[in-house]
């Protein structure tokens, strides 16, 4: 149709027809949905791109505490009352995938003389070798009192274990003989002819095969290689298994011991390898080993999930609690206001730590060192809570459409808790997740300090790992730096999240972050 | 004169409260048993008369109108029995209050002048990169526990630059320069979380003090900015960042356990620690009192300097 010439004056008839005949006429529908507190709260949520980075790694954190427990436990970690954890102590970090990164279970190192051809010895005999790099050999360091020459060295200190003596049953000798067989790696080495030893001290030294002065100092021969003085008499009940290269099948792979019944097998094995046999892996700790040989990333798993669990217990105790008792101050006002805030004042003043204390000497033997922190927390903690709900009771109870409620013949539980408690539900969501981290923060203080213990065999909790990595921190930053990360990232993504979660719910904050 | 008035009444209660939760922490501990009883090796006549010189056999009521009458009243808290041998419980606490108000009352200097200075500079230059940058570090000092920050300083500063000795000097030579920079460690560690707070409040409330109208007044009537900021800005943003230093100063006879714990400072928060570790009661009667007192005496500076600093706020009002 041209419009130019169109006479819109002299519109026919026939071009006219009725929009709407047969419904009547009202107001068009929203497109849009309504929305509500909660989707208001949400959408400004999620325009705060801290929090949402907060959540993921708290997401991230939970699924670490939830599932590292379960598939990262192996025979090693299951075995805690183990006594050969303690071979294994304080090992470094490794992980092939992060071993750009450092975390290739190795640590730099400067050695004497003595130590560094003890590696030597170690390389020689089991062809696996504890220094991956030297960076600096042989040099005389002036600042030295002694003689000696020293060398900048890498080392690895998974193969830096070395030998040691066990002492095994006839089966256990004979397990080890077959999986040598089956494997072709090999974990006992034959034993040596200490005769010629004097000290008593390089007797009982398992890394010792080769033929030393009184100092320990390996007497090379002309070509500069070790001299092997392993023992070639004796029995050494019928070893029939791998032999070490150089072994002309003279060499005795064990010594001993006990009466003719119940015979006892005293060998050298390499630490390195006895792992291997003994829990069906190779020895890589991601997060390393502590003082006492457990593995921290199981352990730290372990604390964190229990951590979580505690805090989110505990938060849920406190808005329980705190809500009732915030309520039914705030709503019934006068005297009985007044004596439930002394009773309130009393608590919420004693000191937390005098709380702690308290019930773990009454309460600690009778229910264990868990249910009486979980008291201490309880005992003083919804008084925060109880204090927001009151507040929120104050502000919305005598407004007129309470009254309006309250002429309907509504019931004082109805108004509490259908009327009133909504308005106060944001706040106390968000005080309820901002209880979690200072749950942590607490907790992670009092095993800090040693006045609870919650250390079981598979899990630990992340103040008592700081506390025993701090006199080690010199030498072995790994054992406190690792929990001192995960703290620190809760703490901070926690607090985040709550924070966000803060101001998306109070709504005198709308529209001013734009 | 209703100032007055509130002021008494939150003494009044002040009152109330710590002695009732004396009383708790009293009957709590008296029902405790004896520990030296179970342990080998110990005379339990000699034990047994020496708690009846103590008075330590009569009723629990009795005991506690001689707690109250002697020790509240009269300041004698007894002897220790496990931690200092035969030492009287008050002169050793006094004698490791000082330790603990150095190291506190170093960590105010330390943080009360650099989180007013933080706060200020984020709220002059708000939403652009250096109020990000304060901002971001707030969050972290805040979130991260003090105890890591200070492992990591004496990892970092002590032990690989070898800035500082890695514990606090013993000694009571308290103003010495040696004593001054072993103390810094566990100032530091003991301020950081303090230099966040200051500066995540005084920004808050100057920059909503920033945009009110009288700071628009102020500028039409001629001021430059920065005149606009100290002389009016600046009061107003005080009112509630003032009583909040207030608190800080009162608490800081409490200590922190922890960092006393870290860098072996030989204060109040050790021996309260020791004194729980030792089961020494005396000792944990007098730390708790004092724990207590402080929290209370803190909240009610807090809430009492609301009211003189700014007069339109009236206290204990509905």
């Amino acid at each position: 149709m041209d419009k130019k010439t169109f006479d819109y004056n002299n519109i026919p008839k026939d071009k006219f027809e009725f929009c709407q005949r047969d419904e009547s006429i009202h107001d068009k529908k929203f497109d849009t949905k309504p929305v509500g507190y909660f989707k208001d709260a949400m959408m400004r949520f999620c325009r705060n791109k801290s929090s949402i980075v907060a959540a993921f790694i708290i997401l991230f954190l939970v699924l670490f505490a939830v599932f590292v427990p379960i598939f990262c436990s192996n025979k090693y970690t299951s075995m805690p009352t183990d006594t050969t954890y303690l071979q294994y102590t304080k090992l470094l970090p490794k992980w092939d995938l992060f071993a750009w990164a450092g975390m290739d279970g190795c640590t730099d190192m400067t050695l004497n003389k003595d130590n560094y051809y003890k590696k030597l010895a170690i390389a020689e005999e089991t062809g696996v070798n504890p220094i991956v790099k030297v960076y600096k050999a042989d040099y005389v360091d002036a600042s030295s009192t002694t003689d000696t020459t020293f060398y900048d060295v890498r080392i690895d200190s998974y193969t830096n274990l070395g030998m040691t003596f066990l002492t095994l049953t006839e089966e256990e000798y004979r397990d080890i003989q077959e999986w040598q067989k089956e494997s072709g790696i090999q974990v006992i080495y034959p034993a040596v002819d200490t005769s010629d030893l004097k000290i008593a001290t390089l007797k009982n030294d398992a890394s010792i095969w080769y033929k030393c002065t009184n100092k320990g100092m390996p007497k090379l021969d002309k070509d500069g290689h070790f001299q092997p003085m392993y023992k070639t008499t004796g029995s050494d009940g019928g070893y029939d298994s791998l032999r070490i290269a150089g072994d002309d099948g003279s060499y005795r792979y064990a010594v001993l011991a006990g009466t003719s019944e119940a015979t006892s097998y005293k060998v050298r094995v390499f630490l390195y390898n006895y792992f291997q046999y003994r829990y069906g892996f190779e020895p890589a700790f991601v997060f390393g080993t502590n003082a006492y040989g457990q593995d921290i990333l199981t352990r730290l798993a372990g604390g964190m999930r229990f951590s979580l669990v505690f805090a989110i217990c505990i938060s849920a105790v406190n808005l329980f609690i705190g809500a009732i008792f915030g309520a039914i101050e705030g709503y019934y006002g006068g005297k009985m206001d007044l004596i439930l805030e002394r009773i309130k004042d009393i608590l919420g003043n004693i000191p937390f730590i005098v709380a702690v204390t308290l019930f773990q000497l009454h309460l600690a033997q009778k229910v264990g060192p868990i249910v009486s922190l979980l008291f201490a927390y309880v005992l003083t903690g919804w008084t925060g809570m109880a204090a927001r709900v009151r507040m929120q009771f104050y502000r919305y109870k005598n407004q007129e459409y309470i009254l309006a409620a309250r002429t309907l013949g509504a019931s004082d539980a109805r108004l509490m808790f259908k009327h009133i408690f909504p308005n106060a539900l944001g706040t106390l969501i968000t005080g309820s997740i901002l209880v979690i981290p200072s749950t942590f923060f607490s907790e992670s203080n009092l095993t800090y300090l040693g006045i609870v213990n919650l250390d079981t065999s598979t899990r630990s909790s992340i103040g008592s790992m700081l506390a025993a990595g701090q006199p080690l921190i010199s030498s072995y930053p790994h054992i406190m730096l690792f929990p001192a990360i995960v703290i620190s990232l809760m703490m901070i993504s926690f607090n985040l999240f709550g924070n966000g979660l803060r101001d998306a719910f109070n709504p005198s904050l709308r529209g001013t972050e734009d | 004169m209703s100032t007055i008035k509130y002021i008494c009444k939150r003494l009044a209660l002040m009152v109330f409260v710590f002695v009732t939760i004396l009383t708790i922490c009293f009957v709590l501990v008296k029902l405790l048993p004896v520990t030296e009883a179970e342990q080998f090796g110990k005379d339990m006549n000699l034990i047994l008369q020496r708690r009846k010189a103590l008075g330590y056999d009569k009723p629990i009521l009795v005991q506690y109108l001689i707690f109250l009458q002697k020790s509240l009243l009269g300041g004698d808290w007894g002897i220790s029995e496990e931690l200092y041998r035969g030492q009287e419980v008050w002169g050793m606490f006094v004698s490791k209050l000082p330790a603990t108000v150095l190291v506190n009352v170093y960590s105010m200097l330390f943080s009360v002048p650099l989180g007013l200075a933080l706060g200020t500079y984020a709220a002059l230059k708000k939403n652009k990169w250096q109020d990000h940058l304060i901002s971001t570090l707030v969050m972290v000092c805040i979130s991260v526990p003090s105890f890591v920050y200070a492992l990591l300083i004496q990892y970092f500063l002590c032990f690989k630059l070898q800035l500082f000795p890695l514990q606090m000097n013993s000694g009571s030579d308290y103003f010495t320069w040696s004593m001054f920079k072993s103390v810094i460690p566990a100032v530091i560690s003991l301020g950081l979380g303090s230099v966040a707070s200051f500066t995540r409040s005084v920004r808050a409330e100057l920059s909503e003090v920033l945009t009110s109208d009288f700071m628009l007044l102020a500028r039409t009537k001629g001021l430059t900015r920065a005149q606009a900021t100290v002389r009016h800005a600046f009061r107003n943003s005080m009112v509630p960042i003032f009583p909040m230093i207030l608190g800080e100063f009162v608490a800081i006879l409490s200590g922190s356990l922890i960092i006393e714990k870290i860098f072996g400072v030989p204060g109040v928060g050790q021996l309260y620690v020791s004194s729980i570790t030792a089961r020494d009661y005396n000792f944990f009667m007098l730390l708790s009192a004092f724990y207590t007192l402080i929290g209370l005496v803190s909240g009610i500076v807090v809430d009492i300097s609301y009211g003189i600093i700014d007069p339109r706020i009236r206290m204990g009002e509905r």
